[in-house]
C-alpha cells in the first residue's frame, strides 16, 4: 500500500501522529462539584475552585479515574496503578489559577495499540503513547462587546483525556479512520460522547514529510481542527506547503499551525522560539494517584463487546460479509440497532434495509439512528413482512416511508391501507386480460421489442397499487404474451 | 477587679462556664484592649460587631448549657485564612478589597465550637517573611521592648499579628500557619506557645496558600494547656483537602500534665551552629536539664543532612509560591490596574499589586522550576528533602522527640535585617526541617535575654504525636517559670 505524495523531486511520504482531546462522560468537573452540563448560561457552573479562588483545592473525582482506566483497557494499553497530577503553568484569563492541572511524566496509561479500518477491507495498526488526565480552561468571549473580551468559566476544571498517538500514520484517510476508531471505542465505553460540534472531542494533528526511509522531518502541530472532514484538509494541505517549502531549497519551520476552514489553510500560530515554558511540576495540593490491580480487573470487567470482536462476531453469527459488519459496528448505536431489528428476521435483509433506506432516511432529516421514528423492532416486523410473502418489496418501501413519517407498525399500516400482496392468480390474470385488449398497439410492438414487457409488469403493478406478487405477474404476462396459449 | 483580657483561654472558659462573668463582658474587655493597643499593628480588620453578636449568641448557649468546648472565647485570625464576609488580604494590597464568600475549613471548625471572631491579624505578605516587616498594612511592633532600649522590635513572621496579639492580652489564643517556622519563631519572639502540627492534621482549605506542601495552620497561645484546647478545636478530617488526615483526633488537653519519665529526647548535635550565643546555648542547656530532672534521658543525635534544609526550603517553598500565586491576575477578583492589552494588565496589576519580598520569591521560584534549571535545583530539592526525611524517620526510632533552639536569636529591631534577605532568611534555620520532614514542633518560652526578651525552645515529635510534645512542652513551661508582659508601654489613653 503505498501514500506516496508526488512532488517536484519525486515521492515524499507524510508523517502524522494526533493527540486527542476527549471530555469524560461525568456529572462533574475533575476536581470539583461542578456541573459538567453543556450549554448553559455563562458562568453558571462555576465552583469557587473551578474559579480559582484563593484557598480553594483540588478533589479528584473518582468517575474521571474510572473512565480514564476504561478507557485506557478499550486501547489495549497499560494502565499506570501509580501516576502524577502536574501543574502546566500559564497565564491566560480563561486559565482562573495560572495552571492546567495535567499529567506529565506519569500519566495513568502508557502505550497501547488499536486496529483502524480502511477503505472496508484493509486494517492497521496504530500506537498509543500514552492517556493522560487534565482540566480544561474556561473560554473566553471576544465578540460580546467592542472592546472587551469575556471569560465564560462553565467548561474550567471539566475532566479531558488527553491521548497521544505514535506517528503511525501516513495519509489523511489514515488520520481520518483513527480518529474515527478512537472516537468509536469510547462510544462504545461511554467514557466520551465524541461530539465534535459541542467540542467534547478535538485533535492536534502532528505533521511532517520526509523522503521514504529518512528521519523524520521537523513536524507542525495544527490545533483548531475540530471535524474528521477538516481533519483531511488540514492534513492535505499542511503536507503540501511542507513539501513545497523543502523543494524550494528553504527549511521547515517548528511551529504550531491554526487551521482556518473558511480558506482550507493553515497558518502560524506561533514558532518553538515563542513557545510557553511551562515550569511543569508535581502538583503539592494532590497526592499521587494509586490504585490496585484489583480495581482494575474490576473495570475490565465492566468493558462492554467492542468494535473489533463485535464486527467478527456479526460475521460468524449473522453471516454478514466483513464489510457489511464493518459498518454496523461502525456506530455503538447502529451495531445496537441491527441486533435488536435482525432478532428473529433476515439478518441481511436487516442490514441492507439499514444501510440503504434507513439511513438516506435519517440522513434526509438529518437525525440520528437512536432518534429514528422506526423502530428496530418494527424494521424487524417490515422485513418479516417481506420474507413471508405478506407485502412487495416495492410496496414495503411505501411502507417504510409511511412509518418513518408516523412510527407507527408496518402491520398496522399494511392493515388499513390495504396493501397485502396479491398472489391470487385468478386476479391477476384478470387484471392482465384487461391491460392486453385496452393495449392492441403496444402488444404488437412487443414482438419487435421485447424489452416492452417491463412496461406490462409497470400496468399490472399500478393497476394493483404495487401489491401484486411480481413472480405471478411476470409468469402470467408471459404466458399470454409470449406463448401465448 | 482585673480586666477579663487578662485570662488566658483556659481561665476564660472555666470562667465563663462557671457563670463568674459573661462571654459578653469577656469580649468587651478584649474589644477595649484591641481598640487600645491600636500602637502594635496586629490587627487588619477588627470585628467587635461580629464579636459582641456572636458573645450574646454564646451567653444564651451557655444558659443553655449547650455550649461548645470554646463557647464565648475571643479569637483573632491570622488574614491569611479565608473568613465569610469579613475582608481577608494575606497583608497584600493585591488582596486589600477581597471579601472571600466562603470560610475557611479551620475557622469553621472554630466558629462550631463556639469560639468567636475578634478580628483579622496582620502578617508578611502572603505568609512571606521573618518579621511581619514586608506586610501591605506595615509592620506589627512586638510588645516586647527591651530594658535599656525603647526602639520598637519586630515580633517575627510571617504570624507577626497573631504572636504580638496573644503576648498583649488581645484574644485568648490566636491562628497562625506555619510553612518554615512562621508560627514558632514568632512565638519565640513574643514569648508566646506556638505549635505547628503535622502536615495533614489541620485542614489547608480556605487558607491562602503559599506553599502548599508545607503549609500548616496551628495555635498561638500563652500557655500550653491554651494551646492543646484550641488545637483540638482546629483539627478535622476534611473531604475538600486531599492532604489532610483521617487520623483520630486525640484529647489533646489530657497530654498535657503527663508525665514524660523514661521517654527519649535527641539532641541534634547538627543544629549547634558555628558563632551561636552563649545565651542561646545556655537556654538550651537549661532545657535539657529540666526534661532529664523530669525522668526524660537525653541522648545526642545525628541529623547529617540539616545543613541542607535552609537551601532546600528556598527553593520547594518559592517553587510552589511562583504557582499558587498565579492566579493573582487582576481579572477575577482583588487589584486590578487596567490596560487595553492583556500581558499588560497582568504586567501592571502584578507589579503593583505585590511587595518586593514576594516578588522575590516569584522571580525565584520561576526560575528553579525553569526549563534547563528544573532539574539541577527543584528535582534535587526534592531528593534532599526526602534525605531530610528520613533523617527524621531514623532518629525517631531512637527518641520520642527533640530538643532545639527555636530561633538563633531574640527579636531583633523593626528594619535591622529588612534590607539583607539572606539574614532575614536564616531565622528560619531551626524551624525549616518540621516543615519539610512534615513533622509537629513546638516552641514554648523558656528563658529571657540580657535585654529581658523572650527565647524559646523548640521540641519536633513523630508524626502525628502532638501529645508527646504537649506533654514535654508542659514539663519546659513550669520549669522556665517564664513570665509574661508586665509593662503595657504601647496602651493608648
Amino acid at each position: 500500500m503505498s501514500n506516496l505524495l508526488k512532488g517536484k523531486t519525486g515521492d515524499w511520504e507524510i508523517v502524522i501522529g494526533i493527540e486527542i482531546h476527549a471530555q469524560i462522560i461525568s456529572q462533574s468537573k475533575l476536581f470539583s462539584g461542578s456541573s459538567t452540563l453543556f450549554g448553559s448560561e455563562h458562568n453558571t457552573q462555576v465552583s469557587f475552585v473551578d474559579a480559582g479562588m484563593p484557598g480553594m483545592l483540588p478533589v479528584i473525582n473518582s468517575v474521571c479515574i474510572e473512565q480514564a482506566v476504561k478507557t485506557g483497557l478499550g486501547l489495549n494499553a497499560k494502565i499506570n496503578n501509580f501516576s502524577i497530577f502536574d501543574r502546566k503553568n500559564y497565564f491566560y484569563p480563561d486559565l482562573p489559577q495560572g495552571y492546567q492541572i495535567s499529567q506529565f511524566e506519569q500519566p495513568i496509561v502508557g502505550n497501547g495499540e488499536i486496529m483502524i479500518d480502511l477503505d472496508g477491507n484493509t486494517i492497521k495498526k496504530v500506537r498509543i503513547e500514552r492517556l493522560h488526565l487534565e482540566q480544561d480552561a474556561g473560554k473566553s468571549l471576544h465578540d460580546q462587546h467592542p472592546s472587551y473580551s469575556y471569560v465564560d468559566l462553565n467548561r474550567s476544571g471539566i475532566a479531558l483525556m488527553e491521548i497521544v498517538s505514535m506517528p503511525d500514520m501516513s495519509s489523511a484517510e489514515e488520520a481520518q479512520a483513527y480518529i474515527k476508531k478512537v472516537r468509536n471505542i469510547m462510544k462504545y465505553l461511554q467514557t466520551c460522547d465524541g461530539n465534535m460540534d459541542e467540542g467534547s472531542l478535538r485533535a492536534d494533528i502532528n505533521v511532517s514529510v520526509r523522503k521514504p526511509g529518512n528521519e523524520l522531518g521537523i513536524r507542525c502541530e495544527i490545533k483548531n481542527v475540530n471535524s474528521i472532514k477538516f481533519i483531511g484538509q488540514a492534513i492535505e494541505y499542511e503536507a503540501k506547503r511542507q513539501i513545497d517549502i523543502i523543494e524550494d531549497g528553504k527549511v521547515i519551520k517548528q511551529q504550531t499551525r491554526l487551521f482556518d476552514p473558511k480558506k482550507g489553510q493553515t497558518r502560524a500560530m506561533r514558532s518553538k522560539e515563542e513557545a510557553h515554558d511551562y515550569r511543569y511540576f508535581p502538583d503539592p495540593d494532590l497526592l499521587p494517584l494509586v490504585f490496585t490491580d484489583e480495581f482494575v480487573e474490576s473495570i475490565r470487567k465492566t468493558l462492554p463487546e467492542l468494535p473489533d470482536l463485535k464486527k467478527q462476531r456479526f460475521v460468524d453469527e449473522y453471516g454478514l460479509s466483513p464489510y457489511d459488519a464493518g459498518l454496523l459496528v461502525s456506530e455503538k448505536d447502529t451495531a445496537d440497532y441491527f441486533e435488536i431489528a435482525a432478532t428473529g428476521s433476515n439478518s441481511k435483509l436487516v442490514c441492507n434495509w439499514i444501510a440503504g433506506e434507513l439511513f438516506s432516511f435519517l440522513n434526509k432529516e438529518n437525525k440520528r439512528i437512536d432518534e429514528s421514528p422506526v423502530t428496530p423492532v418494527n424494521l424487524g416486523k417490515l422485513i418479516n413482512l417481506i420474507d413471508n410473502g405478506t407485502i412487495t418489496g416495492r410496496i414495503a418501501k411505501d411502507i417504510f416511508e409511511m412509518m418513518f413519517k408516523s412510527g407507527d407498525d408496518p402491520m398496522t399500516i399494511v392493515d388499513s391501507n390495504n396493501m397485502r400482496q396479491v398472489s391470487d392468480e385468478g386476479e391477476i390474470e384478470k387484471i392482465v386480460d384487461l391491460i392486453i385488449t385496452s393495449n392492441p398497439d403496444q402488444v404488437k410492438a412487443l414482438e419487435i421489442k421485447p424489452n416492452l414487457m417491463g412496461w406490462f409488469v409497470g400496468q399490472v403493478m399500478k393497476e394493483t397499487q404495487g401489491k401484486a406478487n411480481p413472480k405471478a405477474v411476470n409468469e402470467i404476462l408471459i404466458k399470454k404474451l409470449i406463448i401465448k396459449d | 477587679m482585673a480586666k477579663l483580657n487578662e485570662l488566658c483561654l483556659h481561665e476564660a472558659r472555666d470562667g465563663l462556664k462557671n457563670k463568674s462573668f459573661s462571654s459578653r463582658e469577656l469580649i468587651t474587655d478584649h474589644i477595649d484592649m484591641m481598640e487600645s493597643s491600636r500602637s502594635l499593628n496586629a490587627f487588619i480588620t477588627e470585628t467587635p460587631e461580629i464579636a459582641l453578636k456572636s458573645a450574646d449568641s454564646s451567653d444564651e448557649k451557655i444558659s443553655k448549657n449547650t455550649n461548645g468546648p470554646l463557647e464565648g472565647l475571643p479569637i483573632g485570625v491570622k488574614d491569611m485564612f479565608c473568613t465569610k464576609g469579613v475582608l481577608t488580604t494575606a497583608s497584600s494590597k493585591m488582596l486589600s478589597n477581597f471579601i472571600p464568600p466562603y470560610e475557611s475549613t479551620v475557622t469553621n471548625n472554630l466558629w462550631d465550637n463556639g469560639a468567636i471572631l475578634l478580628g483579622k491579624l496582620n502578617n508578611d505578605e502572603f505568609a512571606m517573611g521573618s518579621s511581619n516587616e514586608t506586610s501591605f498594612y506595615g509592620p506589627v511592633i512586638n510588645p516586647w521592648i527591651k530594658n535599656n532600649d525603647k526602639s520598637p522590635l519586630v515580633p517575627g513572621g510571617s504570624s507577626g499579628g497573631s504572636a504580638a496579639s496573644v503576648a498583649a492580652h488581645i484574644g485568648v489564643g490566636s491562628l497562625g500557619t506555619d510553612t518554615g517556622g512562621s508560627i514558632r519563631q514568632p512565638a519565640a519572639f513574643t514569648g508566646s506557645v506556638g505549635l505547628k502540627p503535622t502536615y495533614g492534621r489541620c485542614s489547608r482549605w480556605g487558607i491562602i496558600a503559599f506553599a502548599s506542601s508545607l503549609d500548616q495552620a496551628g495555635p498561638i497561645t500563652r500557655n500550653v494547656k491554651d494551646n492543646s484546647i484550641l488545637l483540638e478545636s482546629m483539627c478535622s478530617h476534611d473531604l475538600k483537602d486531599t492532604t489532610s488526615s483521617s487520623k483520630e483526633i486525640p484529647n489533646f488537653e489530657k497530654a498535657v500534665g503527663k508525665s514524660i519519665k523514661g521517654l527519649k529526647v535527641g539532641i541534634p548535635l547538627e543544629f549547634i551552629q558555628d558563632g551561636m550565643s552563649d545565651e542561646i546555648l545556655k537556654m538550651w542547656e537549661n532545657g535539657k536539664e529540666w526534661l532529664k530532672k523530669s525522668g526524660a534521658e537525653i541522648v545526642d543525635v545525628s541529623l547529617p543532612h540539616t545543613k541542607y534544609a535552609l537551601p532546600c526550603y528556598y527553593i520547594i517553598a518559592p517553587a510552589e509560591a511562583s504557582s499558587n500565586l498565579a492566579r493573582y491576575d487582576g481579572v477575577r477578583f482583588g487589584h486590578s490596574v487596567s490596560s487595553d492589552d492583556i500581558n499588560n494588565m497582568y504586567e501592571l496589576t502584578r507589579s503593583d499589586g505585590f511587595g518586593e519580598e514576594v516578588k522575590r520569591r516569584i522571580m525565584m521560584g520561576t526560575y528553579v522550576l525553569s526549563s534547563g534549571y528544573y532539574d539541577a535545583y527543584y528535582l534535587k530539592a526534592q531528593k534532599v528533602r526526602s534525605l531530610i526525611s528520613n533523617d527524621y524517620n531514623e532518629v525517631f526510632n531512637k527518641v520520642d522527640v527533640l530538643l532545639t533552639p527555636s530561633t538563633p536569636n531574640s527579636a531583633f529591631a523593626i528594619n535591622e535585617k529588612y534590607d539583607d534577605p539572606l539574614s532575614m532568611y536564616l531565622n528560619d534555620v531551626f524551624t525549616v526541617p518540621a516543615n519539610l520532614a512534615g513533622l509537629p514542633a513546638i516552641s514554648v518560652p523558656s528563658s529571657k535575654d540580657k535585654n529581658g526578651l523572650p527565647l524559646g525552645l523548640q521540641l519536633i515529635g513523630k508524626p502525628f504525636d502532638e501529645e508527646t510534645l504537649y506533654s514535654f512542652a508542659n514539663i519546659i513551661e513550669e520549669s522556665s517559670s517564664f513570665e509574661s508582659i508586665d509593662n503595657k508601654w504601647w496602651l493608648q489613653k
